[in-house]
């Protein structure tokens, strides 16, 4: 599979994101809590640019022990990547769907190089994904963390 | 190793509000390549007319009317609200700036000799792959809640001006609907009057978000009139939160999910339950946005009371459900977390012939066509019914393609928003 190099790893913040695009293959590359993450840049949903969406925190409620409400509160440790077209929330560690887990952004292989550069793969499939929008991507495995 | 090569790939930026219509529809746009020999029709689209709000103020006939708008833009904030009842929740849809095209479309527009809406429609429908779009109001949509019956009347009559005088003529491939204010059916007569022959006005609507009886004697001579234009008569619902069972619901999503609906079924059961279909056999009605769902679920309520209590109908020759079987509905927001149910409710009211596809763009909750086209279980030829010739039939509109091609939208995008 083709791979691309996206520059030094040290131009990143934390949190933070690059989405490029090569040959009509999209992908999304964040980096958070020092670790990086990749996905195809489209929705389950309807295929929209998904990585290209606000960054927000999860929206959690605070139940108290007595079962009472204390109103929404932002997580401390999930963050997600919300798509522009419709608000689909993707936790950006996982790629899941915030409220439903079955759905989720393609996962794309991602490294840092001896070098200190980003190395994304450029799966095909994203291509033909973007085109087939509304049909999904079909979930697979999470690949070996770098 | 890999070397850097940074001409190998672009970057694409944060979708925002300032991001070009081309640019956040690109994926769609990629979706059309596989349908460019389609025929398309969008039936519902939105102007959000509040962003040129003083041009529809100083097209409002009533003197005193338009001077009170203009003087309460003079109110730092009330520009784009003048005059209108803006409900708590219409700026929530945006999901608190999750959806940025939902909260404002601010891209540049270069000055091009048309209005400023002109050009985002056409980039909105060169980038959907839309041959025509039907445009409708959105503030506006809850204007029938307003309490003054004056000002709903004062503000059809501008917005339609604007519609028609300013917007329709300056591209064929928008068409339009006329706003009637049916609070005050009078005013909805001269209107359709007013509008019957304007070949840019394919239709009327009026916005179901209101507590007026359809069945009301006051409409009759309205219904016939509209029957006789042979034009399609629209029921748009809306939502609002004013309403009192509505009051209890303490999100968005809760009152948002029910709302449309709930004005669809009420308008609906009232329409067919007085035998409105019996007396205007040929008027024809189309529900817009209210997706699908609710339809099979009223077909089979009523069917089930009908037949216990038929005595309270009498004007019925038929079944609620035959009778819902020939009106038409617009595809949007299209249900599709189970898609068995929806292939049911498809064929519960004939989607082949009776749906038209609607997009809702800009809204939070718009579909493209390929909410249509990725339907497993419809054929080839439901798919091009749906998405153009079931509205090019209803609408009298010439079959022919009218936008550029994909591949050719695409390289003209701006590219990096
Ligand atoms: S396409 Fe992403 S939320 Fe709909």
């Amino acid at each position: 599979m083709q791979e691309l190099n996206i520059g030094p790893a040290a131009d990143f913040t934390d949190p933070g994101r690059r989405i490029v695009e090569c040959d009509g293959i999209e992908v999304g590359v964040f980096k958070l809590d020092g670790a990086f993450y990749a996905y195809g840049n489209i929705c389950p949903h309807m295929g929209g640019p998904a990585c290209q969406g606000r960054i927000i925190a999860k929206v959690d409620e605070d139940i108290a022990p007595d079962r009472t409400s204390r109103g929404f509160v932002f997580s401390k440790t999930q963050l997600n990547v919300i798509c522009p077209w419709h608000g689909y929330e993707f936790d950006i560690r996982t790629g899941r769907h915030s409220g439903n887990s079955k759905m989720r952004l393609l996962p794309v292989r991602v490294r840092v190089s001896e070098q200190g550069d980003v190395i994304v793969a450029l799966p095909p499939e994203i291509r033909r994904g973007i085109a087939d929008a509304g049909m999904g991507v079909p979930p697979r495995p999470s690949p070996p963390a770098a | 190793m890999l070397e850097r090569t940074p001409q190998q790939f672009r970057e694409l930026k944060e979708i925002t509000i300032k991001s070009d219509t081309r640019d956040i529809l690109s994926h769609a746009t990629r979706q059309a390549e596989s349908f460019e020999d389609y025929f398309l029709v969008d039936i519902d689209a939105h102007v959000t007319e509040t962003q040129f709000w003083n041009e529809i103020l100083a097209c409002i006939d009533n003197e005193v009317i338009r001077a009170m708008g203009m003087g309460q833009q003079l109110r730092p904030g009330q520009g784009s609200t003048a005059l209108l009842n803006t409900v708590t929740g219409m700026s929530y849809q945006h999901v608190y700036g999750r959806i940025p095209h939902q909260a404002a479309l601010d891209e540049p527009v270069e000055d091009t000799g048309v209005h400023h809406f002109t050009t985002l429609a056409r980039r909105a429908m060169d980038a959907l792959g839309l041959d025509y779009q039907i445009v409708f109001p959105t503030p506006m949509l809850t204007l029938g809640m307003h309490p003054q019956e004056d000002i709903e009347a004062a503000l059809a009559g501008g917005y339609n001006r604007w519609l028609t005088e300013r917007i329709l003529p300056e591209d064929d491939r928008l068409k339009g609907l006329v706003y009637l204010p049916f609070n005050t059916p009078e005013a909805c007569v001269e209107l359709v009057e007013k509008y019957a022959g304007d070949r840019n006005v394919i239709g009327f609507t009026v916005t179901s978000t209101r507590n007026k009886p359809v069945h009301h004697n006051a409409y009759m001579r309205l219904y016939s009139m509209i029957e006789e234009t042979g034009k399609p008569f629209a029921f748009h619902s809306g939502f609002h939160w004013g309403d009192p069972s509505f009051l209890q619901l303490n999100r968005f999503i809760s009152m948002h999910s029910i709302a449309f609906v709930h004005w669809s079924l009420i308008h609906m059961t009232n329409w067919i339950i007085n035998g409105l279909p019996e007396r205007f056999p040929k008027l024809k009605l189309i529900w817009v946005e209210s997706g699908l769902a609710w339809i099979p679920f009223l077909m089979q309520r009523l069917d089930h009371e009908y037949q216990m209590r038929t005595c309270e109908a009498p004007q019925l020759k038929r079944l609620p459900s035959e009778y819902m079987r020939d009106m038409f509905y617009t595809s949007q927001p299209l249900e599709k977390t189970n898609l068995k149910l929806l292939q049911s409710t498809m064929e519960a009211f004939n989607a082949q012939t009776q749906l038209l596809f609607a997009s809702d763009w800009p809204h939070w909750d718009f579909d493209t066509p390929a909410s249509v086209t990725s339907l497993p279980f419809l054929d080839a030829a439901a798919k091009r019914n749906i998405l153009g010739l079931n509205a090019a039939r209803l609408f009298n509109l010439e079959v022919k393609r009218r936008r550029p091609r994909a591949k050719d939208v695409l390289a003209s995008r701006p590219g990096i928003s």
